[in-house]
């Protein structure tokens, strides 16, 4: 018996602690992932109130400056204020990052999930178009949209969304076939339900999960991406601060760190803020695992 | 293995086994000191429903268990050695050597990336008994033994190639490999057909035999165990409830909970007529975090007496027959069942051919599934699912489909319902044909023709609230114009399912599978339909609830004046709540009878056949019994014989059968069969 009684002996008195544990581990996360992100949008808005510097102001005399009580973070090549580029930067990057991902899931989204539900040639039809863009490495395809749309925030993240939905409608398009064959959308059939209906009320919900998860992993991508795009010209117009033609201009400085360094780490918190919010995001929207 | 072992005497000794799962919400008591023995040699079966601790005793057997669950006391020993002090290699010793184990699912047991072969020998060396060319010719011997035919060819094989039967024979010749004192079976036919599962259980008491191992069979199915075990364990909420021979436990049960399972199942032998409800006991087991302290039972139990509140010991209460129960101290009998309220007939009389056209008409459906081409130019192949059904079943009545599956009753009552399209055919469903209309035309015939789906877990929507699940076909159609009167209808839509309207804001998964399958029904009946078709609707639920759904389908159906045409492979079930019964093989109908006439006077030989390999779970007439073995599988649906589809398993099968197809004949009122030779076998 002794050995029975151990465990019962302890399952008296964790309830509380247990609980309370177990609250934290589920809700601390997106918490902290929510507040990541509020901080960094809070910190674009309020960008000239936190700097007594301009983010194109160009100071040949300070180049290349280490991290100091004048200069927080450092400065560039240029003698810019790293601290103040970041900061202001934070709006270019936080905006294209997240219109592009959540604007790329929502096409992609309906239209691999009405290319699986539909079936037969229309799902032909649809597959071999998101092939068609797959098959191109996305920053060239991006590229050659973008030079011929022609330099500027807007026609990059035209460019970018081209190249973005192909990979959430295939995504989509998986997980609603694994839905579509379950018997609560056959029983919505023999209700009647239009297949519009079916498809939006029913089986995106019960898929949404992984496009979620895809969604916040996706941010940071599409943040490099957007950066990459800069670097070659093509995305910001220089001077206008932006972190991933921030770490582009730092690659090559070995010594002086800071400059690619804290644009990266700012890159790194932002995509980590996400991934906690979206894990809290899929957890809040799957009621099975709401209580347990 | 180190003490040999071979005499008289328990080869496995169980003592006060706990075993335990540390979740989140508590210690879940799964096994909650279990004690008994197996003898070398003997069959033991281990019944209970899903929870009850029967498949998590199998694994802590042989310590198979994995975090949170852990065994936290008592004691196991196998020929005499402590199978929970062993270290990881002394068990691997045992594992597969001394001791085997079958498992329920033969489509994920086996290896899909390896040759049978391959996985069969890998088993033999393992234990060092036998080298490379030995235990090849071993192996292929083994397989025939198992029944497989051309077991050289067969253990070059993939499994994929093989059929869920075959794969099982594979995973016995895999138990039986090593020679193994003690063969684990857990569920081993659960998930096969009727007749696969005669020949396999067929199969286990010859091997028990010819081998000399004990078995360990574990079944929700009292059929099963009589069929197979001399000894019967019964758990309930982790315990052991009743243990006893076979025959003594199942004629005359000492355990109210026993009592329930016996009288829960319908009887293939066996039918009163005038009732179509079953008995059974009300309420669920025990919550597993909050056992009660006193007879784990009491709360469901008829027979309950005030000294239930203490918790009852396992006591002998006759020679070799222990039971934990304070009623049948003495060893009382407890009472037979009182029957069930009778059922009003609403079955309309059948015979006299009315003027009315029948509420359900069906000519020539056929439904072929394209595959996939094998190659560019390859010919597309086809499944023939329905291949040349009619059918006609008038309003009021109970129609049953059964066959083996595959056999393509599933893909009917899809067509009938038109989740499917019929690649050729007509159904009439009152008076209007449903076969090629659109799905707008059919639209509001959908508020007539409804079905229950086979898995409560997929049936539902896991994200909407039960009160969304069912409202929604109501304001779909329009049938309720406020939301206080949506929610009106969907209180009075779960009072009629036997559930709380507090329910209705709950989500699937706060449910049991037995609630599902009635939320499930509750949806159906949101529209007031005529007629339901129901898909296997208590096939994944436990007896007694099995029990429960079927009262609670002949209730509404006097209620509501409902037809059904009910899908099932549990003939015992149709032939308890069936008005006329129809026979599927391979795309087409058999036969087709008024139930009764059907299990009396069965003309089709493969009807025979499906009778005689359902288990009776009564000993005694399982033995006494001869079972007919039908041999082999069913062929494929791409491919089917020539003229008669039974052919090729039939036993007086002659040339006309390979040209001509037989077709559907009257051979008595209401009594059709499509045989050359209906009645002779």
């Amino acid at each position: 018996m002794s050995a029975v009684d151990a465990p019962l002996g302890l399952r008296s008195v964790a309830p509380i602690q247990s609980k309370l544990r177990r609250g934290l581990r589920r809700y601390s996360l997106p918490v902290i992932g929510a507040l990541i992100i509020i901080a960094w949008i809070v910190v674009a808005i309020i960008a000239p109130l936190l700097s007594p510097y301009l983010p194109s102001t160009v100071d040949v005399t300070a180049r290349l400056r280490p991290p100091s009580s004048t200069h927080w973070l450092g400065t560039d090549v240029l003698g810019r204020d790293v601290f103040t580029r970041l900061i202001y930067g934070t709006r270019i990057s936080l905006t294209t990052g997240m219109v592009v991902v959540l604007v790329g899931a929502f096409i992609g989204t309906l239209v691999g999930g009405i290319a699986a539900y539909a079936r037969g040639r229309v799902e032909e039809v649809i597959m071999r178009a998101t092939d068609l863009v797959l098959c191109f490495p996305p920053i060239i395809l991006a590229m050659a949209i973008a030079a011929a749309l022609g330099i500027g925030t807007t026609n990059t993240i035209i460019a970018m969304l081209v190249v973005w939905w192909p990979k959430f409608a295939r995504l989509a398009r998986s997980l609603v076939l694994v839905q579509r064959s379950q018997e609560y959308v056959e029983a919505a059939v023999v209700i009647g339900l239009s297949p519009a209906r079916i498809l939006l009320r029913h089986i995106i919900p019960n898929s949404i999960g992984p496009l979620i998860i895809l969604v916040t992993l996706d941010v940071g991508n599409a943040i490099i991406t957007f950066a990459g795009l800069s670097f070659l010209g093509l995305g910001v117009i220089p001077p206008t601060p932006e972190w991933g033609s921030m770490v582009s201009e730092g690659r090559e400085l070995i010594e002086q760190w800071w400059v690619a360094a804290f644009p990266g780490f700012a890159i790194l918190t932002i995509v980590l803020g996400f991934n906690f919010l979206g894990d809290g995001i899929r957890d809040w929207l799957d009621p099975r695992s709401r209580r347990r | 293995m180190s003490a040999q072992n071979t005499g008289p005497g328990p080869i496995l000794d169980v003592r006060d086994l706990r075993t335990q799962f540390f979740t989140d919400a508590g210690v879940v008591r799964a096994v909650d000191g279990v004690t008994f023995t197996v003898d070398a040699g003997e069959t033991v079966g281990i019944v209970g429903e899903s929870g009850s601790g029967k498949s998590v005793t199998a694994l802590s057997l042989m310590r198979l268990l994995d975090e949170p669950s852990r065994i936290v006391g008592g004691e196991v020993r196998f020929r005499g050695a402590d199978v929970l002090a062993m270290s990881e290699d002394e068990l691997r010793a045992i594992r597969g050597d001394g001791i085997a184990m079958v498992f329920q699912d033969p489509m994920t047991s086996l290896n899909p990336v390896l040759r049978i072969a391959r996985q069969l020998v890998e088993i033999m060396q393992a234990h060092g008994r036998f080298d490379g060319e030995q235990a090849r010719a071993r192996a292929i011997s083994l397989l025939g033994r198992m029944g497989i035919t051309a077991p050289q060819r067969a253990i070059r094989s993939y499994p994929h190639q093989f059929s869920g039967g075959m794969r099982q024979r594979v995973m016995l010749a895999m138990g039986f490999a090593n020679e193994p004192a003690l063969l684990i079976a857990d569920e081993p036919t659960t998930a096969l057909d009727v007749t696969i599962q005669a020949q396999i259980l067929d199969l286990m008491v010859e091997l028990n035999r010819d081998f000399g191992a004990a078995i360990i069979l574990i079944s929700h199915a009292l059929g099963v165990i009589a069929s197979v075990c001399r000894r019967v364990l019964v758990m309930y909420a982790g315990e052991v409830v009743e243990e006893g021979p076979t025959e003594q436990v199942l004629a005359s049960p000492r355990h109210p909970y026993t009592w329930a399972l016996i009288n829960a199942v319908p009887r293939i032998d066996r039918h009163l007529p005038g009732t179509r409800r079953l008995t059974t006991i009300e309420g669920a087991p025990p919550d597993p975090l909050a056992m009660p302290s006193g007879c784990r039972f009491a709360a469901r139990c008829p027979f309950r007496i005030s000294k239930c509140d203490e918790h009852p010991p396992l006591d002998e209460v006759a020679p070799g027959r222990k039971a934990r129960c304070w009623v049948t101290k003495g060893n009382e009998a407890l009472p037979q069942a009182s029957p069930p309220p009778p059922t009003t007939a609403t079955i309309r009389p059948k015979s006299e051919k009315s003027a009315t056209e029948p509420l359900l008409s069906v000519r020539g459906l056929v439904k072929h599934f394209p595959l996939r081409r094998d190659g560019l130019f390859a010919p597309r192949k086809v499944v023939h699912a329905v291949d040349g059904v009619d059918l006609d079943v008038e309003a009021g009545e109970t129609v049953g489909l059964v066959g083996e599956s595959g056999c393509g009753k599933s893909t009917f009552a899809r067509l009938v319902v038109r989740i499917h399209e019929p690649t050729a055919g007509r159904i009439r469903f009152a008076g209007h044909d449903i076969a090629q209309a659109s799905a707008s035309a059919i639209r509001p015939l959908r508020r007539r023709l409804q079905m229950v789906f086979q898995d409560p877990y997929a049936s539902l929507n896991p994200r909407m609230r039960v009160a969304e699940i069912l409202s929604e076909p109501l304001r779909f159609h329009g049938l309720t114009g406020t939301s206080a009167e949506t929610t009106a209808r969907v209180d009075e839509l779960l009072v009629s399912v036997g559930l709380n309207p507090k329910m209705a804001t709950r989500f699937p998964h706060e449910f049991s599978g037995g609630q599902r399958q009635r939320i499930s029904i509750a949806r159906a009946l949101a529209l007031n339909p005529d007629f339901i078709v129901a898909d296997e609707p208590i096939s994944s639920l436990d007896v007694n609830i099995q029990a429960q759904v079927i009262n609670l389908l002949v209730d509404l159906q006097e209620k509501f004046q409902l037809t059904y045409l009910f899908i099932a492979h549990d003939l015992a079930v149709v032939r308890h709540i069936c008005d006329r019964l129809v026979v599927f093989y391979l795309g087409k109908v058999v036969e087709i009878a008024p139930a009764e006439d059907l299990f009396m006077r069965p003309l089709h030989p493969y009807t025979r056949y499906l009778i005689s390999a359902v288990p009776i779970p009564d000993a005694d007439a399982e033995r006494r019994r001869k079972r007919l073995p039908l041999v082999g599988e069913p062929p494929s649906a791409v491919d089917p014989p020539s003229g008669c589809r039974f052919r090729t398993r039939c036993p007086i099968a002659q040339d006309i059968c390979a040209d001509v197809p037989p077709p559907l004949t009257p051979h008595r009122t209401g009594h059709l069969a499509a045989c050359h030779f209906a009645g002779q076998f």
